[in-house]
């Protein structure tokens, strides 16, 4: 058994991103109403079907209340505390080009590891970066237009492509969803949109990077991704905020679609600021995601590494709707000292033969609260749907906690549906016979947690499964004496 | 000058005595074999000498290579030479033997002062090693010891020894639980590390591998304390007689 102790007297956590650049920001008074509606949606200079969306998402939004049914725990939100835009002044939306970038946001996101310059860019990754509540620069954008690729800020995609923005949003996770997404469409601000027409294969990896930046705001994103028939795509989003003592809203809704034969990855690698050792501060995650397998052999796979946030609260889910349509979750999540995640997915089966695969793997340490939720739903129509969960807990102390709560719901006889589940602790034993061959502690808990979590690392893009490792190793940091 | 002195060590598990002023010292090059009735304390020195918590040291010192050894910590002692082969080896899921040996070995390389060696140079490290023992390649992406037999256990720790080249192996009961091959193997493998200035202590409770090592010296632990040292014919004598007649010394 580790000595709880130690464990204890967690070292303060180096978050290594906690910075606040200094830049004036246009951030209007808190407070929401249908007049903050209307100022958001003029500041974007929205097309009027875009403002009434919003409205109608208001008015049902004013109606519902606060979802208490998981299992994390935090105090009331007051939603009229909250500033609903946020925008560096020098920002200039219609600008496509980097020279017109205030070089302090460049530099911001240099210092973060995504240098926004097309030269000294990774190769092979065009990056949307959205800074508080506006995308700031679109990286690639010329190279995927020659192929008919359109990404975007969401709020380029709402005036310049709003046939198709009127066509799919919503579609997946309408308005009035659940209280999270309804206030998210009465005030999303920038996002990433992008669409591949059909039979064509994304040639590089599509990624948007969110910031919050500025204090008291709260930042409520929008993603759209459409895979048009037999295309491909791959996705990431990275986040990351500064460190400060109150707690910041992070309500985004994001959602696919998968047209016949199509695929989309979507991977995540979650870092928004998690609160100090003592659970002060840190970022509240609560998040829609969801995509739908829309056409005939269509492929959606969510991969997510949840390290950051003070709470955690999302379920990217997958509706198989398409014939031999196939979802697949992949997992890790991360809870040290004071944060609480509740995490899962949802595998929706209508079609024939669809497939799902959700792997889910939680890790546990200081007095950190880790819950696996996942719905397995096979309707009486999909006939011969298959799904196989697996979802471990990683135990590091004896103050942290894990559950586990699968929800199974089958309708169609001739159907397989299978879940295992385990729970393991690292153990002293371990960790010394790690020492005895020369790691530290330290070394010996992050290669037994890499190990724990290699299956899902594996899914996630080179370069990106390098960071979540770093990731995963700084935020396990002071987990054991 | 002796890599290993021990001189009057006490020690105790949760207030009970278990070691009572055992007296060691291990010259460089040498292999001594301590042998001793089960629960005499031999894994109990073993654990001792590599920093184990949850004991007690009463009394004494411990020096290796003319330093003192109970101040430093367990990767110190690791980085620093010191090697225990366990006697129950602990499983490790998800990881791979070959991945903790990487990360071990050049730990010791950057306690050396070396570069770390790349992946590929490794591997090749690592494969003529494990050849040495007669273990596959699949074997070392295995994850450690999970689902191994007791023998595969033991030719493990050994392959983790030939991989990391300590200047002080302690092996508790490397035989154990090993097939008369898979012993000439084990034989094969610590007879391959020996040199001038490599020294082993090897604790077992049968004589056929010290036939095939030859140490230069066996001790025999009992009660805490070692109360006899002599050569092969003592390990011959307490095959053939048990530890009965020598338990008038012990007291
Ligand atoms: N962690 C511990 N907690 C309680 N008692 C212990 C612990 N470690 C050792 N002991 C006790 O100390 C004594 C010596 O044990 P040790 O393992 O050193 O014996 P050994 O000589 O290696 O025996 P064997 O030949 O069976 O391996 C035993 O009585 C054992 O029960
Ligand atoms: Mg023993």
């Amino acid at each position: 058994m580790l000595d709880s102790n130690a464990v204890n007297s967690a070292i303060s956590q180096s978050y290594k991103h906690g910075f606040v650049t200094a830049i004036p920001s246009d951030t209007i008074p808190t407070g929401l109403n249908e007049g903050v509606i209307r100022l958001i949606s003029a500041k974007k200079r929205e097309p009027e079907f875009m403002l009434s969306w919003r409205l109608a998402a208001y008015r049902h939004w004013q109606g519902m209340t606060e979802p208490r049914w998981s299992s994390v725990r935090y105090p009331t939100i007051d939603y009229q505390n909250i500033s609903y835009y946020s925008s560096p002044l020098t920002n200039n939306p219609d600008s496509i080009d980097l020279k017109d970038v205030d070089p302090k946001l460049l530099a911001t996101y240099e210092k973060l590891g995504i240098p926004l310059s097309e030269r000294l860019s990774l190769a092979g990754v065009a990056v949307d970066a959205v800074f508080d509540s506006v995308s700031v620069a679109t990286t690639h954008k010329k190279k995927l237009a020659k192929l008919g690729i359109v990404f975007c800020s969401m709020s380029e995609a709402v005036r310049e492509h709003s046939a198709l923005v009127q066509r799919f949003l919503g579609s997946v996770v309408p308005p009035g969803d659940n209280f999270f997404a309804a206030l998210n469409a009465s005030v999303f601000s920038d996002g990433s949109f992008c669409y591949i027409p059909p039979g064509v294969r994304c040639p590089m990896e599509l990624s948007t990077y969110f910031r919050i930046n500025a204090a008291g705001t709260g930042q409520f994103e929008r993603t759209l991704i459409i895979a048009d028939k037999n295309s491909y795509v791959s996705y990431l989003e990275g986040c990351t905020a500064p460190q400060r003592d109150r707690h910041q809203l992070h309500a985004a809704v994001v959602e696919l679609i998968a047209m016949e034969g199509a695929e989309i990855k979507y991977s995540t690698v979650q870092n928004w600021y998690p609160g100090d050792a003592e659970g002060n501060g840190g970022i509240y995650n609560f998040v829609t995601k969801r995509g739908e397998c829309r056409g005939d052999r269509s492929r959606i796979s969510w991969t997510q590494v949840e390290t950051g946030s003070a709470i955690t609260w999302k379920y990217p889910s997958v509706i198989l709707r398409g014939e031999g349509s196939v979802g697949r979750f992949h997992s890790v999540a991360l809870t040290n000292n004071h944060q609480q995640a509740d995490t899962g997915t949802k595998m929706i089966h209508i079609g024939h033969n669809t497939r799902s695969t959700i792997l889910s793997k939680g890790i546990s340490a200081g007095f950190g609260h880790n819950a696996y939720r996942g719905l397995v739903k096979v309707l009486a129509a999909a006939r011969g749907a298959r799904n196989h969960s697996q979802c471990d807990s990683l135990l590091l102390g004896n103050t942290c906690s894990a559950h586990t709560y699968p929800y199974i719901e089958v309708k169609n006889k001739s159907s397989k549906v299978e879940h295992e589940a385990t729970t393991s602790r690292i153990s002293e034993e371990q960790l010394f016979y790690c020492q005895q061959r020369g790691l530290s502690r330290e070394q010996a808990v992050s290669l037994i947690v890499n190990g724990f979590c290699q299956e899902v690392l594996r899914e996630l893009p080179m370069e990106f499964s390098v960071e979540a490792r770093k990731l995963l190793e700084v935020n396990l940091e002071g987990s054991v004496g | 000058m002796n890599i290993l002195e021990i001189q009057n060590l006490q020690v105790s598990v949760m207030n009970k005595p278990i070691l009572r002023g055992l007296e060691l010292r291990l010259g460089a090059g040498e292999i001594h074999a301590i042998m001793g009735p089960n629960g005499s304390g031999k894994s109990t020195l073993a654990n001792i000498l590599v920093g184990r918590g949850d004991y007690q040291i009463t009394a004494g010192t411990i020096r290796y290579q003319g330093e003192d050894l109970i101040v430093r910590s367990p990767e110190e002692r690791a980085m620093a030479g010191v090697f225990l082969a366990f006697q129950n080896p602990v499983e490790i899921p998800g990881v791979s033997n070959a991945r903790l040996l990487k990360e071990a070995f050049n730990a010791h390389r950057r306690y050396g002062h070396l570069p770390e060696m790349d992946a590929m140079t490794f591997r090749t490290h690592l494969q003529e090693r494990a050849k040495h023992l007669g273990l596959s390649d699949d074997w070392l992406l295995r994850p450690i010891n999970v689902g191994f037999s007791g023998g595969e256990k033991k030719r493990n720790e050994l392959l983790q020894m030939l991989v990391l080249e300590p200047n002080l192996a302690i092996l508790d009961e490397i035989d154990s639980g090993l097939d008369i091959d898979a012993l000439t193997d084990v034989a094969n493998g610590i007879n391959a590390l020996r040199n001038n200035l490599r020294s082993m202590l090897l604790i077992t409770h049968y004589p056929r591998l010290l036939e095939q090592v030859h140490p230069d010296k066996v001790h025999v632990l009992i009660g805490g304390k070692i109360v006899m040292t002599g050569g092969m014919d003592l390990a011959g004598r307490l095959e053939e007689q048990g530890y009965g007649w020598l338990s008038e010394v012990a007291a």
